[in-house]
């Protein structure tokens, strides 16, 4: 940087010093700078958020922390499934989303026949583990033969015309989105179809508040269940990637797909395999996220935004990239939230999706290719 | 040295002339439904896919951002020109501003954004490109839907009551709108072939080709692309006056992604490589849009927007450069059955040696 100084580069290090600043001032914002609202009811200045900064109230503070981390497990296990297809066959699966709704629908309807309700709400302790876990791998299972179909009859003629894939998927994004609509949710409703709003329940035991032993936090078991799930997914997919044969054969694969196959490996049984196990992550991230709040027409979009903004600063195809990713954008969403101003009665929380963006900017305008994604 | 003779040419010109005419006694020959609704519409949306047709073809720089653009400057005209108060409107900033001057800061601000948008974005290529503006696209249409100050989740309405004094009112008078919108499309058209022909233009052809090679050659290539990305953000910015004068107000769904997804289809229907093909695309998407939206599909279900699915799908696969590029593979085939224009033979010349080299 003395160097940089010396020759008098200020371009390179001016928008340097920028980010630095504006990412110090975040941080030094919410740790110390924000103050608790005035008593009186009345709302404050731009130093005033709903908490005040975690000087004045830790415990809330550990609590957005806390509700950052679990929320980025449930980033992470829809954002890696869409990173895996990407790393591997550079198909931008734009119907990730999609299959996102798809699997939040056919869990929660495998679950109300497991439990006999009949689009009634469940209560949480009438749920036995297996009523979770069954309909989530009948979800990923389905999702995962979509998947398959799709790579199978439109992805696989056509490899390396990426943004013809694109295309494709997006196609493919608009019709299934529009059938879940159309035949979801099944049960409980007085017709078929119309894609409100419905939830899969959590096993009975993680319905309790797990006491953290500071400041009197108890903290729910299911969002720490979500991390755990986020966290076995991502030591699954290392372990795949780099323990096992399939995984070496993937790992060659994104380096060398003609050279992979020129050896005499079968790169599109790798290539049809990612693909159904990427459509199957994205279903089981449905189903924790429509555990965790509901599944509903719309959610294609914003979960597709979400992959999207994971590996476009975490870096594409990179499982590090994906988890960073997560943790950044989880942490960004959740914090600003709960810590942008409150100065008048609509401001300014309602902004937080900018932040999205400046995240988003901030991390390109530095590294085009993501954090941890490869050059080119 | 022989004439060039160029029939393909020659009937391209005879068709838009012809297409031309007719659009220009449009209100006489056609009735209203298809002057208000189908042509107007056309031309408006025609323009942002001139938008995204522009930036793909002579930027590479396919962007799903431009349906936001839209939606920025609608938003913004909205904000600017309605006015609050009793019988007025209750959405958005109610500036009550001047109309003349509201377009002209909705058509500026929307292209600073623009170009701040392809700043962030010059550094990524490809498909990469394509992500990143649909991340725009997405956050603009939760940003709208989100802050009441702007809008917020319902419409803004009743922006087409506050047009210019030159303009006029056109609430009850659609053919000015029809017009408006003719010649808005006619002058994008024209300024986007002169654009492509300027220095400018064919440094961008050159990025677009070889960002490297252009890069070494000394040309500043993110900043060729930012300012193409700002170009192609004031075109979206014209439709989107146009849009909201069309519609009469704007809202969070008007770009959102299903709409992103509308202007892309549009695009790719006509055709992703020539400027032409987001007119044809247009028309096409909204007649089978007027006439197949209460078509109830046979065992499937579901609605238009499978129908929509389809069709796009079945366009990608059979001719990725849509209507335009089938019209032009039409005319290669004609040339090498017919003996070859001068044309097709050297296209046939240029791939001889490929093959025949070992």
């Amino acid at each position: 940087m003395v160097e940089t100084l010396r020759h008098g580069d200020y371009r390179q290090l001016a928008p340097r010093l920028v980010a630095a600043a504006l990412v110090l001032f975040g941080i030094l914002y919410v740790l110390v700078l924000s103050n608790p609202p005035p008593a009186d009811g009345t709302f404050g200045d731009w130093r005033t958020t709903t908490f005040g900064s975690a000087i004045d109230d830790p415990g809330s503070f550990l609590l957005i922390l806390l509700d950052a981390v679990t929320f980025a497990g449930l980033l992470f296990i829809v954002a890696s499934g869409f990173s895996l297809i990407f790393g591997l066959m550079r198909v931008v699966n734009m119907a990730h989303g999609s299959f996102y709704l798809l699997a939040g629908y056919i869990a929660y309807e495998v679950q109300q026949r497991m439990t006999g309700q009949g689009g009634f709400a469940i209560a949480g302790a009438e749920v036995s583990t297996w009523e979770w876990v069954f309909p989530v791998l009948v979800a990923a299972a389905i999702v995962a033969v979509v998947g398959l179909v799709v790579q199978q009859l439109l992805l696989r003629w056509n490899q390396g015309q990426d943004l013809r894939q694109a295309l494709l998927t997006i196609a493919v994004s608009v019709i299934v989105a529009d059938q879940v609509i159309a035949h979801f949710p099944r049960q409980g409703t007085e017709q078929v179809g119309g894609g409100n709003a419905v939830s899969l329940t959590w096993p009975g035991w993680t319905e309790r508040r797990i006491d953290l032993q500071v400041w009197n936090i108890d903290y729910s078991l299911a969002r720490l269940v979500m991390l755990a799930l986020g966290v076995a997914v991502g030591i699954g997919l290392w372990l795949w990637l780099y323990r096992t044969r399939t995984g070496k054969v993937i790992r060659a694969g994104v380096d060398d797909p003609q050279m992979t196959s020129a050896l005499g490996l079968n790169i599109q049984k790798t290539f049809a395999i990612a693909f159904a196990v990427g459509a199957a992550l994205a279903a089981l991230g449905a189903a924790v996220g429509s555990s965790q709040g509901n599944v509903a027409s719309g959610q294609d979009a914003q979960w597709l935004l979400n992959a999207l903004v994971v590996v476009i600063v975490g870096g594409m195809g990179s499982l590090l990239g994906a988890a960073a990713g997560a943790l950044l954008y989880a942490i960004v969403l959740t914090f600003s939230a709960a810590y942008l101003p409150i100065t008048s009665d609509n401001c300014c929380s309602q902004y937080s999706i900018v932040l999205t963006f400046v995240l988003i900017a901030l991390v390109l305008a530095f590294r085009p290719q993501g954090l941890f994604g490869r050059a080119g | 040295m022989k004439l060039r003779v160029d029939p393909k040419g020659a009937v391209e010109r005879t068709i838009g002339v012809a297409g031309l005419v007719l659009l220009v006694l449009g209100p006489v020959i056609f009735n209203d439904y298809w002057v208000n609704t189908i042509l107007t519409q056309m031309f408006i949306f025609g323009i942002a896919a001139a938008s995204l047709i522009f930036l793909s073809a002579y930027g590479a720089m396919t962007s799903l951002a431009q349906t936001a653009l839209m939606g920025i400057a609608g938003y913004l005209l909205g904000n600017m020109v309605t006015q609050g108060g009793a019988g007025g409107e209750s959405k958005g900033l109610t500036l009550g501003w001047d109309p003349t001057l509201a377009i002209v800061l909705a058509l500026v601000i929307t292209t600073a954004i623009g170009v701040t948008f392809g700043a962030i974005a010059a550094r990524s290529f490809g498909i990469y490109f394509l992500m990143l503006t649909l991340t725009y696209g997405v956050i603009a249409n939760y940003f709208f839907g989100q802050v009441t100050q702007f809008g917020g989740f319902s419409p803004i309405a009743g922006v087409d009551q506050y047009t210019p004094g030159f303009v006029g009112e056109i609430v009850g008078h659609p053919d000015k709108l029809y017009y408006i919108a003719f010649g808005a499309a006619l002058a994008v058209y024209v300024a986007i072939r002169y654009l492509i022909r300027t220095p400018f233009g064919l440094s961008l052809q050159g990025v677009r080709d070889d960002p490297a090679r252009m890069s070494s050659l000394g040309y500043n290539v993110p900043l060729h692309r930012a300012l193409a990305f700002g170009f192609a953000s004031l075109v979206a910015a014209l439709s989107g006056v146009l849009f909201v004068w069309w519609q009469g107000q704007i809202a969070p769904g008007n770009i959102g992604l299903a709409a992103t997804i509308e202007l892309l289809v549009m695009a790719v229907i006509g055709g992703l490589a020539r400027i032409e093909g987001a007119w044809v695309g247009a028309l096409a998407f909204i007649v089978i849009n007027n006439y197949v939206r209460d078509v109830e599909l046979p065992l499937i279900g579901g609605s238009f927007n499978t129908i929509i699915g389809l069709i796009f799908l079945v366009i990608v696969i059979v001719s990725p450069d849509g209507l335009m590029g089938l019209w032009d593979r039409l005319w290669r085939s004609l040339g090498r059955h017919g003996g070859g224009t001068p044309e097709t033979a050297s296209v046939t010349r240029q791939a001889a040696p490929e093959v025949s080299t070992p």
